[in-house]
């Protein structure tokens, strides 16, 4: 279409600005050049991306206000632990076991987003906020309920609902390990994440959603976004779309949810909770809704930001909420956006020439 | 090409389409006409898919609609354009049309986006234009077009001339009366009942869910009855 010749502009900086980005930071990271604190942060910034992007697609680009999208990072992690944890002797190389368990909690997080979006996303309104707010609060008490252990006699699990049982309860043999002890979490994890696989799946995520914005589909989820009666109209399966943009959002979410999980020693579900859903849809917000590169500049800023606010002491709170204001202008801003359009030609410009 | 028989339709405890029965030819305009809340809106709705009958049958080209889901009415040639002006707001004019031609396969679209051009000379010269910046009358237009866009065998208008000014209802029927002698069958629901019996084969007078009285076009505005309730004497 006409408006492609901007479109894939935009979408080529935003790899480029992001792959340029990767490389400097891994030379520095390699190089030893690195705080420990920063060189610790590099894995789950990608995660943190990968989350905004994808909940950006459903927030921004389909008009959906999720509440909930830290339960499917859960779950992709748990999953993933489970995958990554019990294929340990199976699969010895690392990077094929971490992509196995990142697919895991992709999938795992796509059957869940199935199970919550299919009843939601038939129902006219704003539903889907109160569903998935309840279910990122369900999902931690699952988990929190879940033992798992491996042993030669494959994977056990047992779902601690009574909450008298303990991992000893799952009679696992000698050399067996337990991989999810209830509310202790996961323990023992072999950490696999790496800043490149990190980078990969910021990528990955970044093909898929620009992608699916620029194709057909994509653009009849911006038309049920823009007016639901006039989409209905012209013959567009409404629920289908509203589904493909959560679920695939869902399984973004469960990948970065995979790859987070897999860069700890331990992991507990309360790390998922609510405030960790309400601070991807911040980076979301103040990027800008539907502005893919917008969410990944706030997600870098917001998220290093605690850190080097650490010399602020008391003064912390203050300059971070003046640093919200500020990212929020710059990315909403009209202004920064005709500058930005000098150097991009506009749609009109591009069919002017 | 449209036959309702007996359809009942109900919002919860509110029952607010009784027993309507109605048809519409090939190459006919017919016009539901009714005061407010008579109901012309949920009979759209309901041939559209998007509300369900209790009761009775729809049939399109021989074919029971009952069932059929909302999105799949559009397929089967039936364009609905909706009460209220609801273009894509964030969109160009070219790409509001496009999305009235979805479900159709990509050939012939550029030929048919000509021809709704043709018909709307107006929407070609803003075709760069983003929706949410055209003038009332200009969206209507735009509305019509995007169902035409699907090329329909029966086109559903509700309340074209709705909020319009004088001068803009009249420009709205005479595309109305143009795209008729085209050969589109239209189903046309009107509060101007003026307006609408002048271009009608047919029409259809809607009270509180009931249709009270049919008849031609000329008929009904030759009535008194008719003249006193919705003529204005
Ligand atoms: N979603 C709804 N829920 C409950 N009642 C409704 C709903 N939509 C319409 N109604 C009621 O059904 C009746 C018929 O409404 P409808 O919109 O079909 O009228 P209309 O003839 O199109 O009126 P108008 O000319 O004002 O558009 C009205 O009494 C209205 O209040
Ligand atoms: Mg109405």
């Amino acid at each position: 279409m006409k408006n492609l010749k901007k479109a894939t502009k935009v979408d080529f900086a935003t790899y480029l600005g992001v792959t340029v980005s990767f490389v400097i930071m891994y030379i520095l990271q390699t190089g030893g050049h690195l705080s420990s604190s920063i060189a610790g942060q590099l894995v789950p910034i990608c995660c943190f991306i990968v989350m905004a992007v994808s909940l950006n697609l459903v927030v921004g680009i389909s008009g959906e206000l999720s509440l909930g999208h830290a339960g499917f990072m859960s779950v992709g992690a748990f999953g993933g632990i489970i995958a990554a944890q019990s294929l340990a002797g199976a699969v010895p190389f690392a990077p094929l076991r971490l992509t196995i368990a990142i697919v895991v909690g992709a999938l795992c997080a796509v059957i869940i987003g199935f199970v919550v979006g299919v009843p939601v996303l038939r129902l006219r309104g704003d539903y889907l906020a109160i569903v998935t707010l309840a279910f990122g609060q369900i999902i931690k008490d699952l988990i929190n309920c879940l033992l798992v252990g491996y042993d030669s006699h494959g994977l056990h699990i047992m779902f601690n609902i009574s909450g008298l049982k303990s991992i000893n309860d799952l009679h696992l043999e000698e050399t067996g390990k337990a991989i999810i002890k209830g509310a202790q979490g996961a323990v023992g994890i072999t950490k696999i994440s790496s800043f490149p696989a990190g980078f990969i799946l910021v990528m990955l995520a970044l093909v898929i959603v620009l992608n699916l914005i620029r194709s057909r589909s994509g653009r009849a989820i911006m038309a049920i976004r823009d007016n639901r009666i006039a989409a209905e109209s012209v013959g567009l399966n409404i629920t289908k779309y509203k589904l493909m943009a959560f679920v695939l959002s869902a399984a973004m979410a469960g990948a970065a949810g995979a790859l987070y999980g897999l860069n700890y020693g331990s992991l507990v579900a309360s790390r998922f909770d609510f405030n960790t859903s309400i601070l991807v849809l911040v980076y979301v917000v103040l990027g800008g809704l539907g502005n893919i590169w917008g969410s990944i500049i706030a997600t870098v800023v917001l998220y290093m930001l605690p850190e080097a606010l650490r010399q602020f002491s008391n003064y912390r709170m203050l300059v971070y909420a003046i640093v919200l204001i500020l990212v929020m202008l710059a990315t909403n801003n009209d202004q920064l956006k005709a500058l930005l359009r000098r150097i991009i030609p506009t749609r009109k410009e591009a069919d002017a020439q | 090409m449209l036959k309702v028989n007996d359809i009942n339709v109900y919002y919860g405890a509110i029952h607010a389409i009784k027993g309507v029965s109605f048809e519409v030819n090939d190459g006919e305009i017919v016009t539901l006409i009714g005061a407010n809340g008579a109901g012309k809106s949920t009979i759209l709705n309901t041939v559209s898919g998007l509300l369900r009958s209790k009761t009775g049958s729809i049939e399109f080209l021989d074919k029971p609609l009952g069932t059929v889901p909302a999105h799949k009415i559009v397929e089967r040639g039936i364009a609905h354009v909706p009460e209220g002006r609801r273009v894509f707001l964030q969109m160009t004019v070219e790409e509001n049309l496009e999305m009235g031609a979805y479900t159709r396969p990509n050939a012939g679209v550029a030929a048919h986006l000509e021809r709704v051009y043709e018909q709307f000379p107006r929407l070609k010269e803003r075709r760069r234009q983003i929706a949410g910046t055209l003038s009332g009358g200009e969206q209507q237009m735009l509305a019509m077009g995007r169902g035409l866009m699907s090329d329909p065998k029966l086109l559903m208008l509700d309340e074209p001339s709705m909020g319009l000014a004088p001068i803009l209802v009249e420009q709205i029927f005479e595309i109305i009366a143009s795209l008729h002698k085209a050969g589109t069958t239209i189903l046309l629901v009107e509060q101007n009942a003026r307006m609408a019996l002048s271009v009608a084969d047919r029409a259809y007078v809607l009270e509180t869910g009931k249709i009270a009285i049919s008849g031609t076009g000329k008929e009904l505005a030759a009535s008194d009855e008719i003249r006193k309730a919705y003529l204005g004497g």
